[in-house]
């Protein structure tokens, strides 16, 4: 008996332990962004003030005159709430009739866009730069961030919207042909309600991806449209030695995007609950 | 009011046809029940009735008018699903009154008939509920009343009792019934279960692998049944069928006696069927089949025999007591003459 209540015990320790172990492991490159974002440039660099310094909001206070964070913060929300929305605009008729009408060829088609995420980015950078600075003359604009953070999670969204509307029961939506419901007034009135704890969170993911994207954003624009990854991306090097400012701005990039995921997951698990009645 | 017309309809799935060119009238009015084995395409005919499967060849009409290329909500028909499918976001009120919004009835008279089916249906309490919150028998209710409140010519029920439980259903057949009555409205029913279509039709489609078998009033195909399928689909317990030796007119099925004469010198060899309920005891003199009792089950009202014969092949026998016999007897039964069925054992067609 005293073995088995003492294994159970070192169990009851060591799991939530190792969970807190490797939680912080993956927490801790944010902690110590939002540690540093507290302090002095000067004592930013200290390794011995890691943890006992003198907080400031200085970085915070002076954020707008040192970084011009507004402008960033305003492009960011700007192109992501654009590609999110065309996204879905785009996503969910594509995956209603992909879901509802299939043909012989909808799974393929399902695989080939999956496909296109396997391309390396990398690999057109060069023909995508060019195209759009030399021959489209859209680098460097809402425009161009906006579809090309669409074009990268249409795929995803394609995928997940499909997923979602396959589990509504085909009867429903033959029900509604019956009432003599026109199409749109299918996807308002019976797919989007009965869908829509999927949809948000096909939209926050997506949202989500897109705010967070720094390849192309970082790559396609110079001042007119660059978002927040470009902010912190370009201060890096010759900001080097402001590691204080620069946290505190890498926290008010990181920071909506964290808060708006922490505010609609409990939203979320509400709406995916919202299951179909047979 | 309508009566339908489906004339040499086909279904083909890419280059697999289901249904092989289906004629079928159906009056105004009339109560129509399709049966048949799963997989006969009965879902399929009444979904193209409704215009939820296209039709890939043929014609069908409701009324006068051909409505082959007329969509699902325009064709004066409304549909009860198995799974009742109704939509779950909606109040019950609200389901029942989808239809009628979409055509821009007006307030008061969607108000009026949606209360009017409520209180047919006796779910005037349920209306500001979700279908989550009802049974599963409301929920049917519910579902009939969304067919009801469009005033359709056509009614169509697929399956519509099969996810109730035993007394439930009873009690909602009933009710089918009655509304028919009332509505006086066309409706086409397909079910699995015996009873239901003995019950509601005033005419049995019997669908066999994409093709009609027989059409007729229950009781006709009960007892002149065309062929050797609807022969041992209608009924319950199914029909036994014996293989037969006939000299000139007359069959035996090896009994001290025939079973009856045909009219006429059969061209083929001739399959007998008799149905459980028509064997009754008696001599061994006078038997025409005879048999070992096996086991016997007790249904309450009445009891299932079955017996083996002396070549081990089974029969069923269908009566209301039994008492005197008991495991391992041998028993004799004969048969009213003109109860006996013959069959073609070729073409597997009714001797008449
Ligand atoms: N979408 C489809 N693609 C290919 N074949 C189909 C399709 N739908 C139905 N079938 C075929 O058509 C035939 C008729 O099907 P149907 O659903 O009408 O049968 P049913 O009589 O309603 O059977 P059950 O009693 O099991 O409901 C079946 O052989 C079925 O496999
Ligand atoms: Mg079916």
């Amino acid at each position: 008996m005293a073995i088995v209540s003492q294994k159970s015990k070192f169990g009851s320790i060591a799991r939530p332990t190792m969970a807190w172990v490797v939680g912080l492991i993956f927490f801790f490159p944010i902690f110590w962004l939002a540690f540093t974002s507290f302090k002095t440039d000067a004592d930013a660099v200290k390794p011995e003030f890691l943890f006992f310094f003198t907080p400031t909001l200085d970085n915070y206070l002076n954020m707008a005159e040192n970084y011009d964070y507004w402008r960033f913060a305003a492009n960011s929300v700007i192109t992501t709430t654009f590609a999110t929305a065309f996204t879905l605009f785009v996503g969910v008729p594509a995956a209603y009739a992909m879901a509802f009408n299939p043909s012989r060829h909808t799974k393929d088609i399902l695989m080939w866009m999956l496909s296109t995420k396997m391309l390396p980015a990398a690999a057109v950078l060069y023909p995508m730069t060019f195209l759009t600075k030399n021959f489209l003359g859209v680098f460097d604009t809402h425009f161009l961030i906006i579809i090309v953070l669409s074009l990268i999670n249409l795929p995803i969204v394609i995928w997940m919207l499909f997923t979602y509307f396959k589990e509504i029961p085909k009867e429903i939506i033959e029900a509604g042909k019956m009432d003599g419901v026109n199409t749109w007034g299918e996807i308002k009135d019976i797919l989007l309600p009965l869908a829509w704890g999927g949809l948000a969170s096909t939209a926050l993911l997506c949202f989500i991806f897109a705010w967070n994207e720094a390849y192309w954003t970082v790559r396609l624009t110079t001042t007119e449209a660059a978002t927040l990854s470009k902010l912190i991306e370009g201060n890096r090097a010759p900001e080097g030695l402001f590691f204080g400012r620069l946290s505190a701005v890498s926290m008010a990039a990181v920071g909506p995007i964290v808060v708006l995921g922490w505010f609609c997951q409990k939203q979320l698990v509400q709406g995916l609950t919202f299951g179909a009645v047979k | 009011m309508a009566g339908l017309t489906i004339r040499n309809v086909i279904k083909s799935y890419g280059d697999v046809e289901v249904m092989h060119g289906v004629d079928l009238d159906i009056d105004d009015g009339e109560f129509v029940v399709f049966v048949g084995p799963s997989g006969c395409g009965k879902s399929t005919l009444l979904r193209m009735i409704a215009g939820l499967e296209e039709i890939s060849g043929g014609e069908i009409s409701i009324g006068d008018r051909v409505v082959n290329e007329v969509a699902p909500s325009k064709r004066g028909v409304a549909m009860v699903f198995q799974t009742y499918a109704l939509y779950p976001h909606m109040t019950v009120y609200n389901n029942m009154a989808f239809g009628l919004k979409q055509a821009k009835t007006p307030k008061d008279e969607i108000d009026r008939r949606v209360q009017q089916a409520a209180k047919v249906l006796d779910i005037v309490d349920y209306l500001d509920r979700t279908p989550r919150a009802l049974s599963g028998g409301q929920r049917q209710r519910v579902a009939i009343g969304r067919a009801i409140v469009r005033e359709p010519e056509v009614f169509l029920f697929d399956e519509p009792l099969s996810n109730l439980d035993a007394a439930l259903r009873g009690q909602t057949r009933l009710e089918i019934a009655r509304l028919h009555e009332r509505l006086g409205s066309t409706m086409i029913y397909v079910t699995h279960d015996q009873v239901e279509a003995m019950t509601l039709a005033d005419k049995i489609v019997v669908l066999r692998l994409g093709h009609v078998e027989q059409v007729g009033k229950p009781m006709d195909l009960y007892s002149k049944p065309d062929n050797l399928f609807v022969a041992q689909f209608i009924g319950s317990p199914a029909m036994n069928i014996f293989n037969s030796t006939v000299s000139g007119k007359s069959v035996s099925i090896g009994g001290e006696k025939g079973v009856g004469e045909l009219q006429e010198a059969p061209q083929n060899g001739v399959v007998v069927g008799i149905r459980p309920e028509h064997l009754t005891t008696c001599k061994k003199s006078e038997a025409v089949i005879s048999g070992k009792l096996e086991l016997i089950e007790q249904l309450g009202d009445h009891i299932i025999a079955h017996l083996i014969r002396d070549d081990k092949s089974e029969f069923i026998v269908k009566t209301e007591h039994f008492a005197e016999f008991s495991r391992g007897d041998l028993m004799h039964f004969t048969i009213d003459a003109d109860r006996v069925h013959y069959f073609d054992e070729k073409s597997e067609k009714r001797i008449s």
